[in-house]
């Protein structure tokens, strides 16, 4: 199923000459939150996902970091989209992706020393974020400003909204809290596993297992 | 690959393909904008991330040294005298003195380094010349197991060992009376030990044989100047 999607996405919106098809440009705000989910249905950004998921301030970090450097990235390609040459396109999107991901670390680092400790190297490495070239190539060197600023909103906070549930996940079971909040008593033996990197491999299978449910009991479902 | 070739005709460039000449100006272009855009952020940020770095380690010499009210950082000489640090050095071997309200010497900080499980853990200690013990101890930066050898940095139980650690030095003047010695928990029985945690032996490990080195070099300078620490100048 997951296969069958994934190209759809790429074509799908690539092909679409944007702003003269009918489509709302709010659909490509929503479609990134669920039906085009970059984690549940592109199985993109795995990395940053398992490994920064331990604890939900470091989630919510994580994911406002990739929708900041997202929709200035998508805005700057999708602004200089007729400026590029073809040939070296990939190239100029690294360094404009690069650029922001640089931004994003300052200011994060400017906010609080304590979140960027814990996010350590993951910061830099959102370059790497698939999820980001992915929309710059399929979606904003070919698209006008605004619906890529929305494509860029919309794929962000599917991110977050999904790193946003494994952190949840694993932090209640992991330490018995949630956002340092304790929830059980004194009673609840942690589950450390949970917070340890196997226990994101865990969350994970069992997250993409409800998702691929839903998917097939939705009528709209892709199958 | 064939279907994104297809995909960049729709770019508005013509059949034939660009000149070297235009694909290395845009490459120029974007790299010299992107530059200009760090250069900005890094000036804007950087006082900001500076002060909240003082602050973060002024927070733990106030924490590891209790009733502190004002604080001076010294840096040792090559010479092995400590002087007061006026601005800002990198390189420089800190000891922090904190002063208590009627300005007496409260106890001196330092930092200490070595490997922990995953990476180097830094800690700070505060040190009391005059119980010659270590009186506090938080660790500044460790990338420890979460949920297991960070513990290190939060257990109540086990930083508690810290508040009255021996760290006499040997009646020679060279290195402790009794070198800190890590022992299962709970075990502790001499004021020298430090009761590690359960599951995370080895950071408590490290721990422990971080202070000691530090301890062995750095109190016996401490010692040497008091003089110049307790009169804070």
């Amino acid at each position: 199923m997951m296969q069958s999607i994934a190209p759809e996405k790429t074509g799908g919106v690539g092909t679409r000459p944007g702003g003269e098809a009918p489509v709302l440009e709010l659909d490509q705000f929503l479609d990134g939150l669920w039906k085009e989910n970059p984690v549940f249905i592109h199985l993109l950004g795995m990395c940053p996902l398992l490994a920064v998921s331990n604890s939900v301030v470091n989630a919510i970090t994580m994911g406002l970091a990739t929708v900041f450097v997202l929709v200035m990235s998508n805005t700057v390609v999708s602004l200089a989209r007729n400026l590029i040459p073809a040939q070296v396109r990939i190239a100029a999107f690294i360094m404009i992706i690069a650029t922001f991901v640089t931004v994003a670390e300052y200011i994060l680092q400017a906010i609080s020393l304590e979140i960027h400790k814990a996010l350590g190297a993951y910061v830099p490495l959102i370059v790497v974020n698939c999820i980001i070239l992915g929309r710059a190539e399929s979606f904003a060197s070919r698209n006008p400003v605004l619906p890529s600023v929305l494509d860029g909103l919309g794929t962000g906070i599917g991110f977050t909204f999904a790193i946003i549930l494994m952190g949840a996940l694993r932090e209640v079971l992991g330490t018995g809290s949630l956002l340092g909040i304790d929830l059980f008593g004194e009673s609840f033996e942690p589950w450390i596993i949970m917070i340890l990197p196997g226990g994101g491999f865990f969350v994970l299978g069992f997250l993409l297992l409800c998702v691929s449910w839903l998917h097939f009991k939705t009528p709209g479902g892709k199958q | 690959m064939s279907e994104e070739k297809n995909g960049s005709a729709d770019h508005g460039t013509s059949a034939a393909p660009p000149g070297s000449f235009k694909m290395i100006l845009s490459l120029i272009g974007v790299a010299s904008l992107s530059g200009i855009l760090i250069v900005l952020v890094y000036q804007w940020t950087l006082p900001i991330i500076k002060a909240k770095k003082a602050i973060a380690l002024r927070n733990s010499v106030f924490e590891v040294l209790p009733r502190t009210e004002r604080m001076v950082t010294f840096r040792l000489e090559p010479d092995g005298s400590l002087a007061p640090l006026a601005g800002e050095d990198e390189k420089a071997v800190k000891f922090y003195a904190g002063y208590t309200a009627d300005n007496r010497l409260s106890g001196v900080a330092m930092e200490a380094r070595g490997q922990g499980f995953q990476d180097v853990i830094k800690v700070i200690y505060g040190y009391s010349p005059q119980d010659k013990n270590v009186i506090g101890m938080r660790v500044l930066e460790s990338k420890e197991t979460p949920g297991l050898g960070d513990k290190i940095g939060i257990d109540p139980m086990f930083l508690a060992n810290f508040t009255d650690l021996d760290v006499r030095l040997a009646p020679s003047g060279k290195g402790l009376l009794h070198p800190i010695k890590v022992v299962k928990k709970g075990a502790r029985q001499e004021k020298w030990q430090i009761d590690s945690i359960t599951g995370a032996t080895i950071s408590s490990k490290a721990i422990g044989k971080m202070m000691n080195r530090s301890a062995a070099e750095r109190i016996p300078i401490v010692e040497r100047n008091l003089e110049r620490l307790e009169k804070g100048q």
